[in-house]
């Protein structure tokens, strides 16, 4: 057997992924609480799976990281 | 796919904050006011969300092949579809991070739909095309094992033909053979990321499983190692 991966990490799925909606409601706390170098990952695990997972909501979150990061306000 | 929900209790990180911080019970005050004082911070909310809408177009601009002034125009558009969502949704703020950083997303969000929208103005592909040479790029493959990848690249595209419902080998082939952008294929298919990302999510599960049980990926489930 060959080692695949590209292929292995895309198709491996985490039964913890939350999906994109909840995700995505709670991307605001998330990204706040990797800002100030929290502990996110153990916090909301499900979120930390599904933004592993899901392109768009990670670009979402890299977005907004930057935004909190810059200072938005 | 079942999702795991978000436990808020089991995290500490409580639904409605006990206090929210000066800034963010400025913010909601005036919002809730009528006259001058509203229209003020109106102006001051949306300078603050063309500013990141701009920052966010530009750092998402040059894969998407948007430059210029319509890369302008489209970060303004999403800042003023972001304040018409925020004053919609005041009432959803919970006071679980700063105001502003939960008006962000909003304007995070509508440069995402929009640069989607973007995609089908030159898509690259049509729908249905069904491009399986793509697949050694799409992964990696070494050229050098062209003769092991060809035998994996069959095995996966049996498994698309033989587990997969039709709407997962659908969103499957667009995503992962044509490449279309998953908000672009939310926006043709008239569906949600949400509900997009969930049947990839099955489809991912089903192939990987197929992988596994031909030899082709190895199973690294508790029990097996």
């Amino acid at each position: 057997m060959n080692d695949w991966p590209a292929l292995d990490r895309f198709l491996r799925t985490d039964p913890r992924d939350v999906g994109c909606d909840q995700a995505m409601e709670m991307l605001h706390v998330y990204a706040e609480v990797v800002a100030a170098g929290g502990p996110a990952e153990q916090r909301y695990p499900g979120i930390a799976a599904h933004l592993r997972a899901c392109g768009p909501c990670g670009e979402d979150f890299e977005g907004l990281l930057a935004a909190v990061r810059g200072g938005a306000d | 796919m079942v999702m795991m929900p978000v436990n808020r209790m089991a995290d500490q990180t409580p639904v409605t904050a006990p206090g929210l911080d000066p800034e963010s019970a400025w913010w909601l005050g005036v919002l809730a006011e009528t006259g001058p004082r509203r229209e003020a911070a109106l102006a001051r909310l949306h300078e603050l969300l063309v500013r990141v809408a701009r920052a966010e177009a530009a750092r998402r601009g040059p894969r998407v092949r948007i430059t210029g002034p319509e890369l302008d125009d489209l970060a303004c558009q999403a800042a003023a579809d972001a304040l018409i969502a925020i004053t919609g949704k005041l009432g959803q703020f919970r006071g679980e991070s700063r105001f502003t950083t939960w008006a962000c997303k909003f304007a995070i969000f509508e440069v995402s739909a929009k640069i989607g929208r973007h995609f089908w103005r030159h898509p690259a592909v049509p729908l249905d095309a069904e491009d399986w040479d793509r697949l050694p790029d799409r992964f990696g493959f070494d050229p050098a094992q062209e003769a092991e990848w060809r035998d994996l690249a069959a095995a996966l595209r049996r498994a698309v033909d033989d587990t997969l419902t039709p709407r997962q080998r659908q969103v499957f082939v667009a995503l992962v053979l044509n490449g279309v952008p998953l908000d672009a294929l939310v926006l043709e298919l008239g569906s949600n990321r949400n509900a997009i990302y969930k049947v990839l999510f099955d489809a991912r599960r089903k192939l990987r499983s197929v992988l596994v049980a031909n030899g082709y990926l190895r199973d690294d489930s508790p029990g097996n190692s």
